[in-house]
């Protein structure tokens, strides 16, 4: 128990001493997840949408691979995008392992399935909904697909939190395939793997609550503005 | 109220309609976009000049290339960045071009490496020895200098060893010596060995968590800090001589490969300057890594 | 002789048209047949509704006469007449439709009803005049002064008439109506009915199905009953409710709903 004990005290020191390298760490952390998010949420809920509405022979064949993309271990998908973009590999010239941009594909890639297959449910459900009032209205499929999104915002800023949190919390990939670069490709949970690795597991740990307590203001800060919208006279609509 | 003008298939609308009433969010989304870019741009700006460099894990952990690399930069301006690993994935690394430089501790391993044709010269750079840790109470009773006969009484005893199994530099040195007490390990496997397939790190995290022996360089040892019960027990004997080796990466079999650069950290790493930067590096008074480069 | 062709062309524009034809028509889902050998026109001007026991097939037929695309099969003939203006264009008839409870976009109420321009593009119609034609919904069912408020958050009646706005909006031939008013209070009913009186007294073609045999008496010139997935009677408004040329199973069930007719 004194082990967490002294990581609480390591963190709380941790986030008040602002130290940079700390700091640039967890920044970074945030760009790549986040710009992951962004490429995920951009082709995740687009493909999602399509898929609740589509009819085509096997469709159902994709959706069974789409569900099974989501238990994709990130060590294999980070070794998966190591071999792409190695020297050695097809996507070698583009020189981009090693660096923070071949972890945000690895975590897009990682994100897309997930942000896809919440997508689909979400349109689904509301479709049952909607989806023949909407149809009388002169709505196509994809229109319907992308506007029931758009009224499922809420929903649709959860999944995308969710795939934030996969994102920002999971280290085989980036590990790979940016190769934990101090100064570089180094984030909070590869620093983490290597301070546990170098046996210092307080400051792991202590690292560990850091990264927590970002990614809890973020979520705060998100439901903050969600909890302002809804008070303009809406509904109780509950954290989505 | 008659629009006669509508045309038969006004119904198929177009795929993406306008969402006003998101405004608010749209405009959250382009700041975190924007935001996003920004991130774009620091890759940009450190376009300076860099090598990849595929290191061991003990080098980094041992903290080594934290205290010598920043000489090297402020010599020649040149950032290295270091990719830790097991040796044989650095010289896999090196292999398929990833890296510019390789620098690993398995004699042999870079010696074949150079006759492959990936390297065309390897040097001596340091070394460090491997050290037996264990727990105090010593239940094997293998302490002492000779490491062979502390590995029979390992073998005989049955007490718990961590081995890394990974095919690092330490993995092969650690199968060279139980090769050279005679215990062969295909065969005979001691009761308690346990291959974690791991770092050196992790091996001794699960050895001071199961109070077992495992063999480690030194340098990682003097700076690892969950030691638990554990302490040297086998030290000074020859054969845990442990000698580090720089490979710059052949441009001949990888054009892309920024090799003067990469040639300059070679020449430094050997040069007196180098040497004496890990000379200087002493982890609690010790020194960790003696440099041993050729003249 | 154009002038004579003109007058023979507005004369007969204003007879009353056919719009949906029906003939031997049903609609099948897997094993169950929901509507069969069904035989009816619909004309400009009829304020049809359709009564009969839930399941009888009411909203398959009313669907049916939208063309809307259902989970069954179709069978028979249904033909959509396009309507001749008197300039001697053609056009294809526009259907709009009313659920018993509306499906309403998590926006604004003015945006609920923008969505509908938006989706159907009439022609001629650039930004502003959408927003006028949405103001003048809007207006038309007294929801004006709620346009940004959520829609959401609308009483039940208050969602009905947005509905209405919504299919106003769009300028329809034909108004297809689910039970509109099942859902609602007397008062809300009261203000639904009115409003879709003033429609149909516009030149809106009603259809609309229904168990409340008041509401039918009141807004209906037409009536048709169903049971098992045929229509049984399709009768003008006060013979229909005279009931001596009802078949017995419609006699019957207007007594069920109706104690005082015979």
């Amino acid at each position: 128990m004194s082990d967490f004990a002294a990581s609480l005290a390591t963190a709380a020191s941790l986030i008040v001493e602002v130290e940079p390298r700390l700091v640039q760490t967890v920044l970074l952390s945030m760009q790549v997840s986040g710009t992951a998010t962004l490429i995920g949420a951009s082709l995740g809920l687009g493909f999602g949408a399509w898929l609740a509405v589509a009819r085509f022979p096997g469709h159902a064949v994709l959706v069974g691979a789409l569900n099974t993309m989501l238990a994709m271990p990130s060590v294999v998908l980070g070794l998966v995008v190591y071999l792409l973009l190695s020297r050695a590999g097809p996507l070698g010239e583009w020189g981009l392992l090693f660096t923070p941009t071949a972890m945000v594909i690895a975590q897009s890639l990682l994100v897309v399935p997930l942000v896809a297959a919440l997508a689909r449910r979400l349109v689904l459900s509301a479709l049952a909904e909607g989806g023949d009032q909407l149809s009388s209205l002169g709505a196509g499929p994809l229109t319907r697909a992308a506007l029931l999104l758009a009224h499922e915002r809420y929903g649709v800023l959860t999944v995308l939190l969710t795939a934030f949190g996969r994102a920002i919390a999971e280290v085989g990939a980036v590990m790979i395939v940016g190769g934990n670069i101090d100064g570089v490709t180094r984030v909070m949970t590869t620093t983490i793997a290597l301070e546990t690795s170098k046996g210092d597991l307080p400051l792991a740990l202590a690292l560990g609550i850091v990264l927590l307590s970002v990614v809890a203001v973020l979520n705060a800060v998100i439901g903050l503005l969600q909890w302002r919208q809804q008070g303009r006279g809406a509904p109780a609509e509950a954290w989505a | 109220m008659d629009d006669l003008n509508r045309t038969p298939n006004s119904h198929l609308a177009p795929a993406r309609p306008r969402r006003a009433p998101g405004r608010r969010m749209l405009g959250a989304f382009l700041v975190l976009a924007a935001a996003c870019a920004a991130f774009g741009a620091v890759p940009a700006a450190a376009q300076e000049r860099f090598i990849v460099m595929a290191s061991t894990t003990s080098t980094e952990q041992s903290g080594l290339f934290g205290h010598m690399l920043p000489a090297f930069k402020q010599a020649t301006g040149i950032d290295v960045r270091v990719v830790a690993v097991g040796t044989g994935q650095a010289l896999d690394t090196g292999r398929r071009g990833d890296a510019d430089i390789v620098f690993v501790h398995d004699t042999a391993a870079e010696e074949k490496f150079v006759a492959d044709g990936f390297s065309t010269a390897r040097r001596n750079v340091m070394f460090n020895d491997f050290v037996l840790v264990g727990p105090k109470a010593d239940p094997a009773g293998a302490k002492g200098s000779d490491i062979a006969a502390a590995l029979k009484k390992l073998a005989a005893g049955g007490q718990p060893f961590i081995s890394r199994g990974d095919k690092s530099g330490t993995h092969a040195a650690e199968l060279r010596l139980w090769k050279a007490a005679k215990i062969d390990l295909a065969t005979a496997k001691p009761a308690g060995y346990r291959e974690c397939g791991c770092g050196m790190g992790p091996a001794l995290n699960m050895g001071s968590a199961t109070n077992a022996y495992v063999l480690t360089d030194r340098g990682t040892w003097l700076a690892f800090k969950n030691r638990g019960d554990l302490t040297i027990l086998v030290e000074g004997d020859k054969t845990l001589f442990n000698q580090y080796g720089v490979m710059v990466v052949n441009p001949a079999k990888h054009p892309h490969v920024k090799a003067a650069l990469a040639q300059q950290f070679a020449d430094w790493v050997v040069s007196p300057a180098g040497q004496s930067a890990i000379a200087g590096y002493k982890v609690g008074g010790e020194t960790l890594f003696f440099p041993n480069a050729a003249p | 002789m154009k002038e004579l062709q003109g007058a023979a062309r507005s004369a007969l524009a204003s007879l009353r048209p056919p719009l949906v034809t029906l003939r031997n028509a049903g609609v099948r889902y897997g094993p169950q047949q929901a509507l069969q050998g069904v035989d009816l026109t619909l004309r400009r001007g009829d304020r049809l509704a359709l009564v009969g026991a839930n399941g009888s097939g009411k909203t398959t037929l009313l669907r049916l006469l939208h063309g809307l695309p259902g989970a069954g099969g179709v069978q028979g003939e249904r033909v959509a007449h396009a309507l001749t203006a008197e300039s001697g264009e053609t056009r294809p008839c526009r259907f709009a439709m009313l659920y018993q409870r509306p499906f309403l976009l998590n926006f604004s109420v003015r945006w609920n009803v923008l969505v509908g321009l938006w989706l159907q593009r009439p022609p001629g119609m650039d930004g502003p005049a959408r927003a006028a034609r949405c103001h003048r919904a809007l207006e038309r069912v007294g929801l004006a002064s709620l346009a940004a408020r959520r829609a959401r958050t609308l009483s039940g009646g208050q969602q009905q008439r947005l509905a209405l706005a919504r299919a106003w909006a769009l300028a329809p031939d034909v108004l297809f109506l689910d039970e509109p008013t099942a859902s609602l209070d007397p008062g809300a009913k009261r203000e639904v009915e009115s409003l879709i009186a003033e429609f149909a007294d516009d030149g809106v073609t009603l259809v609309m199905s229904t168990h409340n045999l008041g509401q039918a008496k009141r807004l209906a010139t037409r009536v048709a009953y169903l049971e098992a997935g045929r229509v049984l009677a399709d009768l003008p408004v006060d013979r229909f409710f005279r009931g001596d040329e009802l078949p017995e199973p419609a006699r019957q069930f207007l007594r069920g709903e109706l104690p005082w007719t015979t």
